[in-house]
């Protein structure tokens, strides 16, 4: 009952919250909500006692992904207006994408593949089962390869991103950090020994 | 103790009783919190008093004693400042505006669940704690950012900006100084992880984990927008960064946050690299009567060990003159992260050899 009660409230959070990003005006609004989504479904997978997932999640995406994201949209001026100008001529092709991509999900959460018929449901495992070492185990012995794989994925999109927004060497004439640090006293300041005509000797 | 609460409120249900006794711990930690960081700004302002040869305040008495000068200060201040008006600045955001304050102290409070005071004293013992700490400490941006925004103005702006750039750089560097410890203790759980310094003081993971202790601190300090790192306040430049157009209870609760954050970043690398609560020499005059309990094991390490980076944080700021923007980058991404990662890459090694004299007993291996 407790359980439940929880359950639905963090269900309705996360309805609500990703609802109010696509619907809300202020593009920051938008991201703060997703931040509450992300929260909420971490509060659902502490429920389904998956605890490192769902620390997982506020750690990088809250903590790390949506930080950059409010960076990058505060800085930007959008302006809504234009944004939505070309609406009624894009409907159809979204239309066309919303319905498709609904076929999809539906397909593959639909009763032939998904839900308690086909995956039976996991029993509690109590608070002594330790996620976090399960996972780690999993990951490094039966899916090494694909999990090596992702990684190496993941290192060529850095460089890849880096690679298209570096412009070249260095053209501005900021200071060198690297060369201010090696700078030491006795190569910039002279003490020399100064008296006015009146210092008695 | 717990049981003897349950017997006590025997007449309620079990979980409503459970609700009691969780909500009294909390405040067992919240209270005696809210008076170290009220009094912590005295300490802040006698100590960089003294440390510019003058008296830092001394004015303030309880009942006109004259040997209490200064102590009633932070009371006087926490009056003043929840008498003050609210100022809602003209434009700006204010839903956001009154919640920064909230989000900003939220997290600075809530890593407090899982630190463990001693052996036994921890509201909640899980094994994800390091996670959680991580997960917690990064979201304490968002208040800054999040009043930055909503302020409407350029310094707050300013400042925000300068914030979010610097926490996400050095949150990296300290959560690969918090990788070392993990692979060194073998454990999330942070009282697994006192437990596994368990010795002497050359036995605390303070000595073979060196580099990533520093870092960990350092970053510590950068994390709470402390000086020398404190370009997000930046008076000198950007008025008061974030916070400028707060007033009152909202510039208060900005205030409580930053020095709870001081405390909970001094507990934690208490924890983590000097052995929480645990003696430096447990053997020493153990047979003592009060003198052994004094060098036992025992809550009062933790706070004593608690004590002295907090008063790190304050000498910091005494003597340190602020660092330039770029300097920060470079520090966080071109010579702390290089230094997490060869010391990451050793004390795995050390730990699979079981190099003595630190991880000869280690019990890290996971059995599959």
């Amino acid at each position: 009952m407790f359980e439940q009660t929880i359950f639905y409230l963090f269900s309705a959070g996360l309805v609500f919250a990703a609802v109010m990003v696509i619907t809300v005006r202020n593009p920051v609004h938008a991201v703060l909500f997703l931040v509450v989504a992300f929260f909420a479904s971490a509060g659902l997978w502490l429920q389904l006692e998956a605890e490192f997932l769902a620390i997982a999640l506020v750690l990088v995406y809250v903590g790390a992904v949506m930080v950059l994201f409010l960076f990058v949209v505060m800085m930007l001026d959008i302006n809504i207006a234009v944004v939505r100008e070309g609406f009624a001529r894009y409907v159809p092709i979204a239309g066309a994408v919303a319905v498709l991509m609904l076929a999809a999900i539906g397909t593959v959460l639909g009763r032939d593949h998904f839900g308690l018929a086909q995956v039976a449901a996991p029993g509690p495992v109590g608070p002594e089962h330790e996620n976090t070492a399960e996972l780690g185990r999993v990951l490094y012995t039966q899916y090494v390869l694909p999990f090596e794989v992702a990684s190496v994925v993941l290192l060529v999109a850095i460089i890849a991103a880096i690679a298209l927004t570096l412009r070249g060497t260095r053209q501005s004439k900021a200071p060198r950090p690297e060369h201010q640090v090696l700078a030491n006293s006795r190569e910039r300041v002279r003490l020399v020994k100064a008296m006015s005509p009146e210092t008695p000797e | 103790m717990t049981e003897f609460l349950y017997n006590l409120l025997s007449f309620l249900p079990t979980p409503l009783a459970t609700v009691l006794i969780v909500l009294l711990k909390i405040l067992l930690i919240l209270l005696p919190l809210m008076v170290s960081v009220a009094y912590l700004t005295l300490l802040e302002r006698k100590v960089i008093g003294y440390m510019q040869v003058r008296m830092g305040p001394n004015r303030v008495t309880f009942f006109g004693i004259k040997f209490l000068g200064g102590l009633g200060q932070p009371i006087a201040d926490a009056f003043k400042l929840l008498m003050k008006e609210i100022v809602i600045p003209n434009g700006a955001d204010k839903v956001l505006f009154l919640l920064a304050p909230i989000v900003a102290l939220a997290p600075a409070l809530a890593a407090w669940a899982v630190v463990p005071f001693g052996s036994e004293i921890v509201l909640t013992n899980i094994n994800a704690g390091l996670l959680y700490i991580l997960a917690l400490t990064s979201l304490g941006v968002y208040g800054i950012i999040i009043a930055g925004w909503a302020s409407n103005s350029k310094y707050a702006f300013l400042g925000a900006m300068r914030s979010a750039a610097q926490i996400v750089s050095y949150e990296i560097a300290m959560g690969f100084a918090l990788v070392g410890v993990l692979v060194a203790a073998g454990s999330l759980n942070l009282g697994e992880i006192v437990e596994a310094q368990r010795g002497n003081v050359l036995t605390w993971f303070w000595l073979p984990l060196f580099p990533l202790f520093l870092i960990y601190f350092i970053s510590g300090v950068a994390e709470t927008n402390r000086a020398p790192f404190d370009v997000t306040e930046g008076e000198s430049e950007i008025v008061a960064g974030f916070h400028v157009e707060y007033a009152g209870m909202g510039f208060a609760l900005f205030f409580l946050a930053e020095y709870a954050n001081i405390i909970l970043i001094s507990g934690l690398t208490a924890v983590m690299f000097l052995g929480g609560w645990m003696s430096p020499w447990p053997a020493f005059m153990a047979a003592w009567p009060v003198v052994g309990t004094f060098f036992g094991d025992g809550i009062h390490w933790f706070v004593f060990k608690l004590s002295l980076f907090v008063f790190l944080f304050l000498w910091f700021r005494a003597t340190f003159p602020r660092y330039r923007y770029d300097q920060i980058m470079r520090l966080g991404w071109k010579v702390f992260l290089p230094i997490t990662i060869v010391w990451i890459v050793l004390i795995s090694t050390l730990v699979v050899y079981k190099i003595p004299p630190w991880f000869d007993t280690a019990t890290t291996e996971v059995t599959s």
